[in-house]
């Protein structure tokens, strides 16, 4: 006998499953294909909807939420262009491991394959930039899906989740028993490392004489006490740290023994000391392109240990001496035991450091003064100073304003720093900001932008103004896509080919059109006043900052070189570049 | 974005290798291993199929693959971390192992070369499965280099068409792998 008091829609049930989960808030917008879910929704008062102005709003803005508060970010979308505009968020939660679950609606079961209005293979489309997904084909099932997802979506590697659901699936009946029924555990990545490696590790971490800590953002995946563990251990190895862009915050920036980002756009000193090291420990970082310069020129001499939760990423590029599986954040426990058990004490790194403090002499982040003009790293260097007492979640969105954010603006705790590293998504800062100040209402937080990629999202300015979301956005306008420009400058003789900002909006009326407050920064004496009102407003604030045009993003490793080659402010490096140099990127 | 590809050190000598993947048997999970290889320019040599279980859950996947060393191993990190894979076994690592595939061979001919096409494969313990008064369809079961051999003799004898199923393999011994 079917039991009426425990029958519930799938729509339902989907909400229900939610709720359970732990969801405080879901990125969506609606359309034909989730209007049961909608409908599911409407007046609950346990899950809030922010309701988008774009897809891909919806999946950076959950991207946003989940770097900045460690929990899986929730999309709801529909069918066909719904689910394709939300992709690229998608492709980059994947690239940069974001937990994140995205329920897209589906045409009803009988009219999938059919060419249905609205429909999209969905699931085909999302099958290799998910780290899994589904298309639930019985109400029956959604519980257990869901329970399935948040826990794929978050175990490991985190990374996307999409779950498609037709629309007769929404509206039929099943059992909800307010118990999701866990499916047998097919997915269980190793998180803690053998002991014996563990001890390797140490032992040879023991006898460096040049060792370095080369971390990622996998550091900030696993958590903040994995952060916690990185300080721990560095203080009692005494070894010097360096970062990827994702990674940045593990370790605090104020640090001595910190060496600022390294790779493409890093300090002379992290990728001199990456060079010349003679052991590198890599904990959950990935040996990406941008990172390694020339592959048989990178860091040559040293062993290199690697700990990462995918192993996948072991010896993917970079061959290594060491490879450890395992949870950043429990490996590191491990070591700090073993090191302690094993009775180890710091090695003597007298000349290791003196070596490094050569190549900090260098001063690679110098840039030029111009006077009353501001220098974009001025700017981003004003804007770290002024807001520092609040410490502030920065997201940003992509080209030589992110670099100089994350070469300027310095970062002493993790999930403060949100940024579209592995995909290198335009357009993502605006709702990640939106979505990290959904989660944090009382935090400062700032996307630092491009005039380009600000307008990729800029619909987005609408959302904050719904919720009163008090988000800064900061643009370095300098009218041109400037990364763009930097490279044509640097490969192409100057042959600016489209990349120059043409017919920009007046960005302070644009901003006070969608109710913001808009602020316009011009010159040098204006810069900390105006940096100033905008923490002082209550409000989403838009800064439109005017910079200097042609400034450059130094230091710079040339696509393709090695460590040793880079160019800093000042090097005179226009000009041309042979086909081979010219077919990397 | 490209990436850049592995500058080897030494250029590492290319292996054949068969793996068997055990997978749950849900829709989609064959574009999924399938994509992989192609997404990340792997090569499939072969890709056999087919679910082993009473209730169908199961599917047991048989690729043939090859390339360096560390490439094999990449292929095995990046099958593993597939959510609805069980298990990788590379045959080839572990061995001794068994490998089999099944062909039917179609040769059409009179007169001599019939008689030829017809001991050869009584040589190569192929069976007739098919045959009328000028062709005969062989079922033809081994290793892929026999059935390479086999059919390399039939394009001589009026070869007309070839269908193969790919390899599947098994390990050596009572246990399974
Ligand atoms: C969606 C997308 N399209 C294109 C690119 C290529 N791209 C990288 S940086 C850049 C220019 C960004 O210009 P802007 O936002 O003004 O920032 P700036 O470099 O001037 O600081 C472009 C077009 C990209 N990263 N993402």
């Amino acid at each position: 006998m079917i039991d009426v008091s425990t029958q519930r829609s799938g729509a339902e049930i989907l909400v229900e499953s939610l709720v359970a989960k732990g969801v405080e808030f879901v990125f969506g917008y609606p359309g034909g294909a989730v209007l049961p879910i909608y409908d599911a929704l409407f007046g609950d008062e346990r899950i809030r909807h922010i309701l988008v102005r774009h897809e891909a709003g919806a999946a950076h803005a959950a991207e946003g939420y989940a770097r900045a508060t460690g929990k899986p970010g929730v999309v709801l979308v529909t069918s066909g262009p719904g689910a394709t505009n939300a992709v690229t968020g998608i492709a980059d939660a994947f690239m940069d491991s974001i937990p994140m679950v995205v329920i897209t609606g589906q045409v009803p079961t009988g009219l999938i394959g059919t060419d249905a209005f609205q429909e999209a293979d969905t699931v085909g489309i999302t099958r290799h930039c998910t780290k899994h997904n589904y298309l639930v084909k019985d109400a029956n099932e959604l519980a257990t899906i869901v329970d399935e997802a948040f826990h794929i979506a978050t175990a490991g590697r985190p990374g996307p989740v999409v779950i498609d659901i037709p629309k007769d699936v929404q509206i039929a009946t099943a059992r909800w028993t307010g118990q999701v029924n866990q499916r047998r555990t097919r997915y269980a990545p190793q998180t803690v490392a053998p002991a014996d490696d563990i001890a390797r590790a140490v032992a040879l971490i023991a006898a460096a004489e040049a060792p370095i800590f080369y971390t990622g953002g996998g550091i900030i995946n696993a958590g903040p006490e994995a952060s916690r563990r990185l300080r721990d251990l560095q203080r009692l190895t005494g070894a010097p740290v360096t970062s990827t862009l994702m990674g940045l915050g593990a370790f605090p920036a104020g640090d001595p023994a910190w060496l600022g980002m390294l790779g493409m756009h890093g300090t002379y000193e992290a990728n001199m000391a990456m060079n010349k090291a003679d052991l590198i420990i890599a904990l959950g970082a990935r040996f990406d392109d941008r990172v390694t310069g020339r592959l048989d020129a990178f860091s040559p001499n040293s062993l290199k240990i690697h700990v990462d939760i995918d192993r996948a990423s072991i010896n993917k590029t970079v061959r290594v001496d060491l490879p450890i599986v395992g949870d950043c954040a429990v490996v590191l426990d491990q070591m700090i035991e073993a090191w302690l058990a094993a009775g180890h004490s710091a090695a003597d790194l007298t000349d290791w450091n003196a070596r490094i403090d050569g190549w900090r002499a260098r001063k690679s982040l110098a840039y030029p003064d111009r006077g009353n003009e501001i220098m974009p790293q001025k700017a981003i260097e004003r804007l770290y100073d002024l807001t520092r007492a609040h410490d502030p979640v920065i997201s940003t969105e992509v080209g030589q304003h992110q670099m100089w954010a994350a070469q300027y603006f310095h970062f002493h705790s993790p999930n403060k720093w949100l940024t579209s590293g592995g995909l290198g998504t335009m357009g993502y800062g605006l709702p990640a900001a939106i979505g990290a100040q959904a989660g944090l209402p009382d935090r400062l937080v700032i996307d630092i932008a491009g005039d380009a990629s600000i307008q990729m999202n800029i619909q987005e300015l609408g959302t904050a103004t719904q919720y009163r979301l008090p988000v800064k956005v900061f643009v370095l306008n300098n009218e041109w896509m400037g990364m763009v420009r930097q490279w044509q400058e640097l490969t192409y003789e100057s042959r600016y080919s489209n990349s120059y900002s043409d017919s920009l909006p007046d960005f302070v009326k644009l901003a006070e059109a969608y109710g913001w407050k808009g602020i316009r920064i011009t010159t040098m004496d204006e810069l900390d006043a105006g940096i100033q009102a905008m923490i002082d407003h209550p409000g989403p604030v838009f800064v439109d900052c005017l910079v200097v045009k042609e400034a450059n993003c130094y230091p710079m490793i040339p696509s393709g070189a090695a460590h040793t080659d880079m160019i800093l402010y000042g090097d005179d490096v226009a000009g041309t570049m042979d086909d081979a140099a010219k077919a990397l990127v | 974005m490209n990436t850049q590809t592995i500058e080897p050190q030494a250029p590492e000598t290319q292996e054949r290798h068969v793996l068997t993947i055990t997978v749950d048997n849900e829709a989609g999970i064959l574009a999924k291993i399938a994509g992989l290889f192609t997404a990340r320019g792997y090569n499939i040599d072969s890709l056999t199929v087919a679910d082993i279980t009473d209730n169908h859950e199961v599917s047991r996947i048989t690729i043939v693959t090859h390339g360096p060393p560390s490439i094999i191993d990449q292929i095995r990190a990046q099958l593993e971390r597939l959510v609805p894979v069980h298990k990788v076994v590379d045959l080839t690592e572990i061995g001794p192992y068994v490998e089999r595939e099944l062909a039917l061979v179609k040769v059409a001919g009179t007169g001599n070369t019939r008689v030829e096409a017809l001991r050869m494969a009584d040589i190569f313990r192929a069976k007739v499965v098919d045959t009328t008064t000028s062709s005969f369809v062989f079922e033809l079961t081994g290793s892929p280099d026999k059935i390479d051999s086999f059919v390399a003799l039939m394009k001589e004898l009026g070869l007309v068409e070839v269908g193969r199923t790919g390899v599947v393999g098994m390990v050596r011994g009572e246990t399974a792998a």
